[in-house]
């Protein structure tokens, strides 16, 4: 079974699983993970689903499309590693992954 | 009519700016004179009829008397049913397409590059000779510039500092209020909070706080732009204070920082060192335009949403004893505050192309009015709609700040304030009773009350 890890601002970890397909926003709101709002559920439209993807699990994720970047622009705290949650889609690859929550949604 | 291009571009280095505003309102009535001014509706009260006698074409939700007569709830539940993407041809406001369905409105909200929100996000225009220029109503990439500059005001890290300044603000009007006795909710407390919070944000002179709510009600109520009780002359008036009172404040700060004082976390000191918008004084519209946005859309907005709660409860009584027993819940209130008051009653798109929609084809240059108070009453989308559950399940799912790039820059300053004020409220007072029904803004677009009496009980014990 794949499962990735969800960690917290304050450092609290979440280890996940997820079935293919689903999205990251999907897996932390199933399992009521604090910090990631979703305000949209999932359509790109809101950036509440807002988190850190290191480099090294974000280069297999694929291109990040505009209208996710655009979205991601207005994020305050976004970082090099942003992306957002609901636009992540999961596939066997990415078992173990690491996502981390920036302090504040917007 | 290149003739009457607006006057107001100069340099302030070289005219104030609210001179220039002076001359433009000169040239107006100037171009009034000679009959080439845009024709100013009126708007006089007569009884709505039910939505059951009129056929489809009939119906005109952009009737600025729509809310205050109730009728609201019955004209978009027969528009979502029957003609989801409608057509009125004979507005007031000229013709528009209303979207009503919650689906069908984040499709709109989120598609900028099919739907453009220039010029304005009014069913109307703004009034002639004062076409302030804001982000709200710039496509991107423009837009996204003018929005970073100034959303660190508004964003979260800025926010946790602020939290006990309005905390104690707050409090300061609440311990003042009278207790046991009739008193004017909306004056006493919305109206003040949101001038409070808004002469906080801006560090406006605190004294004439006031004056900021009084600009941004004129600035939204103007009877062309969304069918409002404002007039030419005062538009005017009021569009040149907000000049002369926001350049001495920006030519204040500027020369703080240029004698070497550090900036403030204030609008104006923001504004002042982003490359992008540091000489924004010399854009008088574009400066204008971002004061008056950020008052406006920080003002109507919230005060309603505090008046808008208190009627809720009365309306729902058996809600105000679950946020007895359990004030946890406020959090998930305040976005059913949100969702069910709706402030702002829609914002408005022109189509950049054809676009099918529903069977419908909506021409390139057609206004678009995207109804987010009909979308936050759909069944399609949400569960009994129209009642009041303060522990809703999704209750941050609503349309009330909108989606997509021009989502609500102030949400998280609204929804902080309006948690603040109900922990408050909760910890003073036992009932908040309202004594008789609220008096309505005209407006087809602002949702919201002009008075609501109340009468406290102080908590026991
Ligand atoms: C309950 C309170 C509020 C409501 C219901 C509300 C509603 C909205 C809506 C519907 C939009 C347009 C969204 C769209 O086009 O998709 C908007 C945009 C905006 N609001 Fe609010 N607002 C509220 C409070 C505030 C506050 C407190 C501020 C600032 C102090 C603020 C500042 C803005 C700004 C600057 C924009 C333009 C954002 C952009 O175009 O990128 N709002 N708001
Ligand atoms: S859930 Fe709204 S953008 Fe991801």
């Amino acid at each position: 079974m794949s499962t990735i890890t969800l960690i917290e601002h304050d450092g609290t970890e979440h280890s996940l699983s997820y079935e293919n397909g689903q999205s990251v926003m999907e897996v932390a709101t199933e399992n009521m993970v604090p910090g990631i709002d979703a305000d949209c559920g999932g359509e790109c439209a809101c950036g509440t689903c807002h988190v850190f993807i290191d480099p090294q699990w974000r280069d297999q994720l694929g291109e990040i499309n505009l209208e996710e970047a655009q979205m991601l622009d207005m994020a305050p705290e976004k970082r090099e590693e942003s992306r957002l949650a609901c636009q992540v889609r999961l596939s066997a690859d990415d078992n173990g992954m690491v996502v981390k929550l920036p302090e504040f949604q917007m | 009519m290149k003739l009457l291009e607006p006057v107001i571009e100069k340099s302030t280095a070289l005219v104030p700016m609210h001179l220039q505003i002076k001359g433009a309102h000169a040239f107006q009535k100037f171009k009034k004179r000679l009959g080439l001014a845009r024709a100013i509706p009126t708007f006089t009260e007569t009884l709505i009829p039910p939505v059951a006698d009129l056929s489809l074409g009939e119906i005109d939700v952009s009737n600025p008397f729509l809310f205050r007569q109730g009728r609201w709830l019955e004209y978009f539940q027969r528009l979502r049913d029957e003609s989801p993407v409608h057509y009125q041809a004979n507005s007031p406001f000229g013709p528009f397409w209303s979207v009503t369905r919650f689906e069908d409105i984040m499709y709109v909200d989120k598609h900028h590059e099919l739907f453009s929100a220039e010029p304005i996000i009014s069913i109307g225009p703004q009034p002639e000779g004062i076409e302030i220029q804001t982000f709200i109503a710039m496509d991107p990439p423009k837009h996204d510039v003018q929005r970073q500059a100034v959303q660190g005001v508004v964003a979260p890290q800025n926010l946790k500092e602020m939290e006990s300044l309005i905390r104690q603000r707050t409090c300061d009007v609440l311990d003042n209020l009278p207790v046991d006795e009739p008193f004017d909710w909306v004056d006493c407390v919305s109206i003040e909070l949101t001038s409070r919070m808004l002469a906080t944000l801006l560090d406006f002179p605190y004294e004439e706080r006031r004056k900021l709510a009084f600009w941004s009600d004129v600035a939204a109520a103007s009877p062309e732009t969304t069918g409002g009780t404002g007039y030419t002359a005062q538009a005017f008036e009021v569009a040149g204070a907000m000049a002369k009172g926001f350049s001495e404040l920006w030519r204040e700060k500027e020369a703080r920082l240029k004698s070497g004082q550090a900036p403030g976390f204030d609008l104006i000191s923001l504004l002042l060192t982003n490359e992008n918008t540091k000489d924004m004084i010399d854009r008088p519209m574009e400066f204008l335009g971002n004061m008056a946005l950020l008052i406006v859309g920080g003002n109507d907005t919230t005060r309603n949403s505090m008046t808008g709660g208190v009627f809720a409860l009365n309306q729902f009584p058996d809600e105000l004893a679950k946020l007895k027993a359990d004030p946890s819940l406020i959090p998930n209130m305040v976005s059913e505050i949100i969702r069910w008051q709706t402030p702002l009653a829609y914002m408005r798109r022109v189509a950049t192309q054809d676009v099918e929609l529903h069977g419908q084809t909506i021409k390139k240059g057609d206004k678009v009015v995207m109804w987010y108070a009909s979308g936050n009453r759909d069944e399609r989308a949400i569960e009994n709609p129209d009642a009041f559950i303060i522990d809703r399940k999704n209750a941050r799912k609503h349309l009330s700040f909108g989606f997509g790039v021009h989502r609500c820059m102030g949400n998280r300053l609204a929804e902080m304030q309006l948690k603040i004020l109900w922990e408050e409220l909760l910890s003073r007072f036992d009932d908040i009773e309202v004594l008789s029904e609220p008096e309505y803004v005209q407006s087809n677009f602002v949702k919201g009350y002009t008075s609501m009496q109340v009468k406290l009980t102080a908590k026991q014990g």
